[in-house]
């Protein structure tokens, strides 16, 4: 009963298993990764040098609206649920996940949503070419007729999104082994948890907006029509109440990640565990009451923009809290250095300069000058590129092991490793520069004093592209061709969560049969 | 340890960048502008910037540090501490301490930049797909708007860049007021403290001229204020700062900021001009075709592209319908004056000169082969425009 383990095509069309449907969440993600991915190297040949030489302006905004949704609900979304599916219930000691049938769901509507989203490149008009945050009236008024299926796919990888969340609180609610209080559940458990709640209470604001542009362009109504008695900021205000959040959604689970590796390689155990839990529930309050701070040039009341300033400046507060608890538990620590503690380091190191470049673009007056520019692309990419998705590395370097059972080849992960931090420097941190000196953002063509910070950015670009090939391979190999020596049970020399102490690598189809014991 | 060497390369590398940032070479930092806002602001940024490098060598130094002198080789016994609650309490206080002494001075600013009483001069800016009109306010009685004008990227840039064709040349380019060059620039007086009321007419654009430290949103249907004082007579050049379709790069803000004097002298031409009326003199083919392909490239052609055969959703005006069919000029006229609603074409009655409309309705009736042989006569679209014709 224990290893029943059904073959085939309809293992993973029908499956169940909260394994498998990790699995193809991560399959799925590295897949769009790739995908939006191609368009960022489409965006960044075109930028290259100043003229226009590969694509035209129309084309341009479609592959930066394409990159930017790809990226967020396609790559790094479904990549930390992957994450949430394959771990959580390893690490509350569940057989699997509390409502495995939707969760099956959850994942089969997700290529549905992007089939549709992708197909729109094929249509009449071109696909949507309106930036990510599809700001009303360019996105109502003028959108081209594929909006309509950018609307469509929009519902769907919401409701995709809720049902994974509400899987994740039940599963973490209900689920948990006897003697696994809250207050004892991995940091990641915790991050999740919170990014549940997060998504739960924000993907149906993002559904009303999309559902507010669906009437306005099809049923005649206004909501975001001035000449009809709406307001075109309205929509900016639904959007950035989802949208802020929604950057939270894609950070905190890499949090949790970070706080379960840097541990384990350092020998000691998490500083401040509950200072953590708090700081990361701090974040995600306050996540809800600064959405305005993507507006500050809208034309706000001057009071309004005080307080979204001041409220935003607070945030740096609990996470400053985190990195330096992240510090002090390498502290006197017995460090070593394989490739998922090497992503966690640079994972800290980096997201912290984003968020440097967060405080300054929270002091309104300053916000002025940088907003829309390249200094926005560059703080947001340090915060998504090393933080969210370098998180996601090192999740995968540190838990492959643990599911394949056999170790990854770690020569070839540090390669992967060191170029990938060179390349994705070379990449951003040019765009401060170009962004101060007055570039700015969503544009194929610029003037020539930003030539040189362009031409890094791009070159930087194909070899952090370039890298991701060299991941792969690297997956391939260890997962698909199964190179690459046992891996023990406890994986690495300090690991301690229950997938470590109380499982067998690689994790077994169906875990914990029986609850573990936790003292 | 290698390991340790490259880290140690990677902080080196980082912290030159970041000083060189903070240096003289202006060209990798904000520019200091020539308002006193924008010196403030200036020295606002530099102060958070500083913050933030003392912050960063502080918890970066500690991390490296640890990273080097705790490692297995060196440490191999690890401590057993996992919390402190003065420790925790301590770094929670002293960055929040930091950022109210942060805050306060931002308050400060902010509240005078929103500021914008006292004002001596009105102008009205609106955005257009893809241009910028721009309105001079009679202080007096808000009424005398004689002074309107349109502002579009010049041609030079055009022709290098939107009207470069299909074929995506890659160019070289040279010139340093490449896409940020207009036909008509933004005119105001120095040392004058001018009130700008932003807003659109289809899209959001937002007007931001970085030596001002001005970037206001124009949102259609709204009107937003904002203001600046110019210490120094120049030109200083921005750009439309919110993604607003196809054209967003290419709508550069030129101001050029003039002595009193010579601002006067330049208003009461544009004055003498606006009072003068619109040129309707009779043209002959030759001529509304040469004024008409001048126009077209300006106007026209970055969406329905040099050779007139349109581009995705704009469409084609190579024999169609409306440019080429029977009696179709009625048709041809409106469109151009009034626009498609719901679509990107969008009204130039009021945008071009009669003159103007002429020509280009000419020229894309007898160009790229269309020689229809019909023409029209600014005189024609004048009366349509005022409710005559037909």
């Amino acid at each position: 009963m224990a290893d029943h383990k059904p073959k085939g095509i309809s293992r993973w069309l029908f499956t169940t298993n909260h394994k498998d449907i990790g699995t193809m969440y991560l399959v799925f993600s590295f897949i769009m990764f790739l995908i939006g991915g191609g368009m960022a190297m489409v965006i960044r040949a075109e930028l290259f040098q100043p003229g226009l030489q590969f694509v035209e302006p129309n084309f341009f905004n479609q592959m930066t609206t394409l990159h930017g949704l790809i990226m967020v609900f396609g790559a790094v979304m479904p990549a930390t649920v992957g994450l949430a599916n394959w771990l959580i219930p390893m690490m509350i000691g569940a057989p699997d996940m509390a409502l495995p049938r939707m969760n099956n769901w959850s994942f089969w509507i997700l290529p549905a949503a992007f089939g549709l989203l992708l197909s729109s490149l094929f249509m009449e008009g071109g696909a949507p070419n309106f930036g990510w945050t599809f700001y009303a009236p360019l996105s109502t008024t003028y959108g081209p007729p594929s909006t309509d299926f950018f609307i469509f796919g929009v519902h769907l990888m919401g409701i995709s999104s809720i049902m994974g969340a509400i899987n994740v609180i039940v599963t973490v609610f209900n689920m948990r082994a006897p003697g696994m209080t809250l207050m004892k559940m991995p940091l990641f458990v915790w991050t999740w948890l919170i990014t549940a709640f997060l998504l739960v209470m924000v993907m149906p604001v993002l559904a009303g907006a999309v559902t507010m542009m669906l009437t306005d362009r099809h049923f005649g109504t206004s909501f975001f029509d001035a000449a009809g008695g709406g307001d075109p900021v309205l929509f900016q205000h639904v959007f950035w109440f989802f949208g802020h959040p929604e950057v939270y959604i894609m950070i905190l689970p890499a949090f949790g990640i970070a706080s379960a590796i840097i541990p384990t390689f350092a020998r000691k155990k998490l500083f401040g565990y509950s200072s953590m839990v708090y700081a990361t529930a701090s974040i995600a309050f306050l996540s809800f009451i600064v959405w305005a701070h993507h507006m500050f040039t809208v034309g706000m009341p001057v009071q309004g923009e005080l307080f979204f300033m001041i409220a935003t400046m607070l945030i740096a507060v609990p996470t400053g809290v985190k990195v330096f608890n992240w510090v002090a538990t390498m502290w006197q620590g017995s460090i070593t250095y394989e490739t998922p503690m090497l992503y966690a380091l640079a994972f800290v190191i980096l997201f912290t300069i984003g968020g440097f470049s967060g405080v300054m673009l929270a002091m309104t007056p300053v916000d002025w000058q940088y907003h829309d520019t390249y200094f926005v692309v560059a703080h947001f990419h340090y915060v998504l590129f090393p933080g969210a998705i370098f998180g996601t590395m090192a999740a995968v370097y540190y838990w492959l092991p643990k599911w394949t059972g056999r170790m990854y080849d770690e020569k070839l992960a540090k390669v992967h490793f060191w170029l990938s931090i060179v390349f994705v420097n070379l990449t951003f941190f040019p765009m401060h520069f170009s962004g101060l000196a007055g570039m700015q953002r969503r544009v194929p063509d610029y003037a020539i004093m930003y030539s040189d910070f362009n031409m890094w950015s791009s070159i930087g670009a194909f070899g952090l592209g370039l890298m991701q090939l060299l991941f792969a391979w690297i997956l391939i190999k260890a997962c698909i061709l199964k190179k690459g020596e046992k891996a023990t049970d406890q994986v690495w020399e300090g690991a301690e969560g229950l997938e470590f102490t109380h499982m067998p690598s690689p994790a077994p189809y169906h875990s914990f049969d029986t609850p573990p014991k936790i003292d | 340890m290698s390991l340790f060497r490259k880290l140690a390369l990677i902080v080196a590398s980082f912290s030159a960048l970041l000083l060189s940032g903070c240096g003289g070479d202006l060209k990798y930092n904000m520019r200091e502008g020539v308002t006193e806002i924008s010196r403030e602001v200036y020295d606002l940024h530099m102060i958070v910037i500083w913050v933030c490098v003392v912050i960063g060598i502080i918890t970066f130094g500690a991390m490296f540090y640890s990273m080097f002198a705790h490692r297995k080789s060196k440490n191999p016994n690890p401590a057993k501490f996992s919390h402190s609650t003065t420790v925790e309490i301590i770094w929670t206080v002293i960055p929040f301490i930091i950022l109210i002494a942060l805050a306060v001075p931002a308050v400060g600013l902010l509240i005078k930049m929103e500021d914008a009483s006292n004002s001596e001069l009105t102008v009205m800016v609106k955005g257009y797909q893809w241009k910028w009109e721009y309105k001079y306010i009679d202080g007096d009685d808000n009424l005398g708007n004689d002074v309107s004008f349109f502002s579009n990227l010049d041609q030079k840039s055009r022709d290098l860049s939107v009207n470069s064709g299909s074929g995506f040349s890659g160019t070289e380019i040279t010139d340093e007021n490449y896409l940020l060059e207009v036909d008509n620039p933004l005119v105001i007086p120095v040392d004058t403290k001018v009130r700008f009321l932003v807003t659109a007419d289809d899209v959001i654009h937002s007007f931001w001229v970085p030596d001002f430290s001005v970037k206001k949103d124009a949102v259609p249907g709204f009107i937003n204020e904002v203001w600046t004082k110019v210490d120094e007579p120049g030109t200083y050049r921005g750009v439309c700062a919110e993604l607003c379709g196809k054209d967003h790069g290419f709508m550069p803000i030129v101001v050029k900021v003039l002595p009193q004097a010579e601002y006067d002298a330049w208003y009461a031409e544009k004055v003498a001009e606006a009072e003068a009326g619109p040129d309707l003199n009779e043209r002959t083919m030759s001529q509304l075709m040469a004024e008409g392909e001048a126009a077209y490239n300006k106007y026209c052609a970055s969406c329905h592209m040099p050779n007139g055969e349109g581009n995705g959703p704009f469409p084609s005006l190579v024999g169609t319908e409306v440019v080429t069919g029977e009696g179709s000029m009625a048709k041809h006229i409106d469109i151009v004056i009034n626009g498609v609603s719901g679509t990107a074409m969008q009204a130039f009655g009021n945008q071009l000169t009669e003159a103007e409309i002429a020509a280009i309705i000419t020229y894309e009736r007898n160009a790229w082969g269309n020689d229809t042989g019909e023409k029209v006569q600014p005189q024609e679209i004048h009366d349509i425009k005022n409710g005559g014709g037909e």
